[in-house]
């Protein structure tokens, strides 16, 4: 079913009777041309651009709960291309342009909101370093802008700026950036990929993989065995777990990353604002809730959930960056488990087992990516040969020396 | 989290800073023929597990000293806690 304004008005007229379910909850099958292990975001985006884009309908989404209970219903909900390497700023303005034409993609509302992403500077060293990700961003084909501090206070006269430590002195404001309804997108993806045919099987965990004479012919579940051509897995959270089932070893760590939601208020925040002196990002929904999130909790976890300190840590930051908001009241706050890369950044490549391949190692930026982090997927497993912007995501690049390191923190997980 | 140290007691996992698993105690041999394969390893490459876990912390706010950890990933309770220096010398590594 298309949904448009007129079906709208015709089921508000008929008693909404005529609403049918967004995907159908099929029987398995025994065999698929690729199944895909993990139903979040990038795993239901994978399939809707496999089916759509390049073809391949034969195929399979397997969730171990529900859709959407991992990451992609946990993070912050922003959207933004503001990255400075070469081997990152492309794929993410890929992924941006993807959010732009995304809901007209899927004939779903996902409440695309392009208000833009303020991040502050505090010092010289720090502008210096946004006009040069400024630049890398300008050269990507993004958008990006230099705001003195005049600009920033006409922009968010409620932030401090005469903070005694760390007082404003500009920021990087990237116009297009915003924010999007995570769930929606997750059941945007969902419902466009079983239009174009792809099985979507919840409750189904993968236990294990069918390795034959060295090559992945499929998957062991906990609904039974299923056979395929190509095993795509997308499970990031999960993803040592999963793939040391295959006995591979991988360059990442589990770490729980908090975020938190305040009771609705009035507008407030006009886009997303990030503190320079301090781990903190902010907007507000649409519902008026302040969504915001600081750094990990720095210790190995599968938890999915955090301790105290950092949200006093967080509360602090706001506090410093944002006094008026010491009278707001927190409603929820939840944790999420990140594959923290040995270089903060992600992988999107074939294994050395053909017939398998891995999509993982997300760290803190998996939301905003979701849309080319499917599409490049989808592009390896159709074509078995990396799309353009994705080709540095390679699972064997700290041994060539081709780290791609955005924060210069080495091979320390908790630090990206 | 609580972490029991061995010198001071009960302290606040605040003042410490975590550095990764234990493994890392294990430096690999630089003059081996396979060196740099075994640092690629040692280096980049993790177990990662749910469950229990060998982690080194440092306590930074406190003594200085480093201590091995042994906690669950699922729960995050600590069974054990030991100062690094007698992890590694009970594996050799240390005078």
């Amino acid at each position: 079913m298309r949904y448009s304004a007129l079906r709208i008005l015709q089921q508000g007229l008929t008693g909404n009777k005529g609403w049918k379910a967004a995907w159908r909850q099929p029987n398995i099958q025994k065999h698929y041309d690729v199944v895909i292990v993990g139903g979040g975001g990038h795993g239901l985006a994978t399939a809707h651009y496999l089916s759509k884009v390049f073809g391949i309908r034969n195929v399979a989404v397997l969730e171990k709960g529900w859709l959407g209970s991992g990451n992609i219903g946990r993070n912050t909900t922003i959207v933004r291309s503001n990255y400075l390497l070469p081997e990152n700023e492309p794929f993410y303005e890929f992924s941006m342009k993807l959010w732009e034409g995304l809901e007209q993609d899927l004939n779903y509302n996902a409440m695309m909101s392009q208000r833009g992403i303020l991040n502050l500077c505090h010092n010289d060293a720090q502008r210096d370093a946004y006009v040069r990700r400024g630049n890398a961003m300008l050269m990507a084909g993004a958008d990006a802008k230099l705001l003195d501090r005049d600009a920033v206070r006409d922009m968010c006269p409620f932030i401090n700026f005469d903070n005694e430590r760390f007082p404003i002195t500009g920021g990087l404001w990237q116009p297009r950036a915003g924010t999007a309804r995570h769930d929606a997108v997750a059941w945007g993806y969902a419902r466009s990929a079983d239009r174009h045919g792809v099985d979507i099987i919840q409750n189904c965990e993968v236990t294990g993989f069918q390795i034959d004479n060295g090559v992945c012919k499929g998957v062991e579940t906990s609904r039974g065995p299923i056979s395929a051509g190509k095993v795509a897995v997308c499970v990031a959270g999960s993803s040592s777990r999963v793939m040391a089932t295959a006995g591979m070893r991988l360059p990442i760590e589990s770490h729980v990353l908090q975020a938190f939601v305040s009771e609705g208020l009035k507008p407030t925040i006009p886009g997303v604002v990030t503190f320079g002196a301090g781990h903190l990002y902010i907007s507000q929904s649409d519902k008026g809730g302040l969504v915001f999130g600081g750094d990990l909790d720095k210790y190995n976890s599968y938890a999915q959930r955090g301790n105290l300190p950092v949200i006093e840590h967080v509360a602090e930051d706001m506090m410093a960056m944002i006094p008026a908001l010491g009278r707001a009241r927190l409603l929820r706050m939840w944790g999420g488990v990140m594959d923290m890369s040995m270089d903060g950044s992600p992988f999107i490549d074939k294994t050395h087992i053909p017939g398998l391949y891995f999509n993982g190692g997300w760290c803190y930026g998996g939301f905003k990516a979701t849309p080319a982090s499917g599409y490049c997927y989808a592009h390896l497993l159709a074509k078995d040969e990396p799309h353009p912007t994705a080709k540095a995501y390679r699972l064997d690049r700290f041994m060539r020396g081709r780290a791609i390191d955005e924060k210069g923190a080495g091979a320390q997980p908790n630090l990206h | 989290m609580i972490i029991n140290h061995p010198l001071l007691g009960p302290r606040d996992a605040e003042e410490f800073v975590h550095l990764g698993d234990a493994a890392l105690v294990d430096r690999p041999d630089w003059q081996a023929g396979d060196a740099l394969e075994q640092f690629h390893d040692y280096l980049y490459l993790r177990d990662n597990p749910a469950g229990e876990y060998r982690e080194l912390w440092y306590h930074e706010q406190g003594d200085r000293s480093w201590l091995v950890v042994t906690r669950n990933t699922l729960t995050h309770e600590i069974s054990k806690v030991e100062l690094a220096r007698d992890f590694a010398r009970k594996q050799g590594r240390s005078a």
